[in-house]
């Protein structure tokens, strides 16, 4: 499988890539990773006149944590999972990105092109729903800011405009001790979800202080799970508020039947999600099964 | 459209190759250098045969363009053994411990296990398991893939030691 030819251009600076995309019009796409655009490109379901590559892009490639936490674009997955400073405070970025494709994707697919993708397999926008993100976005007329909440319209349809890139995300540190669990259904590793759940939470003793649910492939776009913040909030986690965020959850997913499974199958393997991901963000807030297997990675 | 020169360095060689933008780093390592060890099986990146370690990382072939390796130091297969053709630990592993049966999926296996344990020479099964899952064996079921990782793991960390 060969894609279509295009021209690839490298450029030196952010902005000599935003006058080429600006230049480029519709007939130009920014190139990150490539693990979504070339497969596509391959399959002919994407076929752009010039690729412009951001990857070596210094502007897009930081992580910094302080009150907020900022990731570049162009941080990769293996970036994240061996970001010691990340895992110290933002866990679920570690546990959602290794359930992400395998290990040498990883190597190349960046957190701006999963959110910026607009494939509702991708596993980082609910991730990014559920931690309440922030997208920058800019293009040759300056910069913008959209909520990961506000940003997915419809399967590749995002609020991205042409000209226009992701270069960071940014999120509120979320509070220490807070806990969080991203549950993945898949049929085998680098398979997208049948049905994924993001959940972060905090407790006030036995009462639930905070608490955010988001869902990935459940939908043509990530879903937030807005009722759920009401349910939870100032209940204590018990059968029935668990019960009712699963509901919650299942009334606004719409996922199609495919070789994944019937859009029924699909809709309570989605509750289930919610289910666990609950559970265990609640043991995880508790201060128990902390830490990691993958310590030892080194970036 | 025009073809562009682009530098690589493969098994410590270097090259200066054409290429056409749209050509994939696979076909450029197997059609214009010749090194046919990195194998295409799906041609879809699912199946990892095609994987080789390029700046230090693991990369399957089939899913980059030649002109994003623009500038990069590449090693597939063929750069594993010594220049006198004495086998690289993991090969001789992998030989030992029976790790492969038909072998096309044995040189993606071999330079991905090559990358795990550089970063970390001392995994445990789970580890192996987790770091190999992007390579798909359709002959062994894996036992002995993840055998011979464990022993170059421990001839790589007995090497060390003595
Ligand atoms: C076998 C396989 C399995 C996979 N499994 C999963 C999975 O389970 N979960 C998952 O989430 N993903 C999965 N992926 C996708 C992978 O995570 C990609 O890396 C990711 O979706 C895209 O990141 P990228 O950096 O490779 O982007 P690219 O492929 O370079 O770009 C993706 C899209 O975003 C656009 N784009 C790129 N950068 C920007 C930017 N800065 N601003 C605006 N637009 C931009 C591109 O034009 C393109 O349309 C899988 C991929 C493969 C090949």
């Amino acid at each position: 499988m060969i894609p279509g030819d295009f021209e690839f251009k490298q450029p030196a600076s952010k902005d000599e890539a935003l006058s080429m995309l600006r230049d480029g019009g519709d007939d130009a796409r920014p190139l990150l990773g490539g693990q979504s655009l070339i497969p596509m490109m391959k399959l002919r379901m994407a076929s752009p006149d010039i690729l412009v590559d951001l990857r070596g892009l210094d502007d897009l490639r930081h992580i910094s944590i302080g009150k907020s936490i900022h990731i570049g674009a162009a941080v990769t997955q293996h970036e994240l999972i061996g970001s010691e400073e990340l895992f110290n405070v933002c866990p679920i970025i570690r546990e959602t990105a290794l359930v992400i494709a395998d290990p040498q994707i990883r190597y190349s697919g960046t957190i701006g092109g999963n959110v910026a993708n607009g494939d509702p397999g991708n596993d980082m926008p609910a991730l990014m729903q559920c931690l309440d993100a922030t997208y920058i976005l800019e293009s040759s007329e300056g910069i913008r800011e959209v909520k990961a909440r506000d940003f997915y319209e419809a399967a590749y349809f995002t609020a991205l405009q042409t000209g226009e890139i992701v270069t960071g995300i940014r999120f509120p540190k979320p509070e220490s001790g807070h806990g969080y669990s991203y549950q993945k259904l898949k049929r085998k590793v680098g398979d997208y979800a049948t049905a994924a759940a993001a959940v972060v939470l905090s407790l006030s003793g036995d009462n639930v202080k905070s608490a955010s649910v988001a869902l990935t492939n459940l939908a043509d776009t990530p879903l937030f799970v807005e009722k759920a913040e009401d349910i939870l909030v100032g209940s204590q986690l018990t059968l029935n508020t668990i019960r009712a965020t699963m509901d919650a959850a299942e009334a606004i997913m719409e996922p199609v039947s495919d070789g994944r499974g019937s859009r029924e199958y699909r809709t309570k393997m989605g509750g289930i999600m919610v289910k666990r991901a609950i559970e265990q963000a609640a043991m995880r807030a508790d201060g128990t099964a902390k830490g990691g297997l993958f310590g030892w990675l080194k970036r | 459209m025009a073809k562009t020169l682009i530098q690589l360095t493969v098994n410590g060689e270097p090259h200066e190759v054409a290429v056409n933008p749209r050509d994939l780093l696979i076909h450029t390592l197997r059609e214009t250098l010749g090194l046919t060890g990195a194998h295409i099986g799906c041609d879809t990146s699912h199946c990892g045969a095609c994987t080789i370690d390029i700046d230090g990382q693991s990369s399957k072939s089939c899913t980059m363009f030649a002109v994003q390796a623009n500038g990069s130091n590449i090693t597939t297969i063929e750069g594993m053994a010594g220049a006198d053709g004495t086998l690289h630990v993991l090969q001789e592993a992998f030989r030992e411990m029976h790790g492969l049966q038909c072998g096309f999926c044995t040189p993606g296996m071999i330079m991905r296990a090559h990358r795990l344990l550089e970063e970390n020479p001392t995994p445990t099964e789970e580890e192996i398991r987790i770091g190999i899952s992007g390579n798909l064996c359709r002959c062994t079921g894996y036992q002995n893939i993840v055998k011979a990782i464990q022993h170059a793991s421990e001839t790589l960390t007995s090497n060390v030691e003595a």
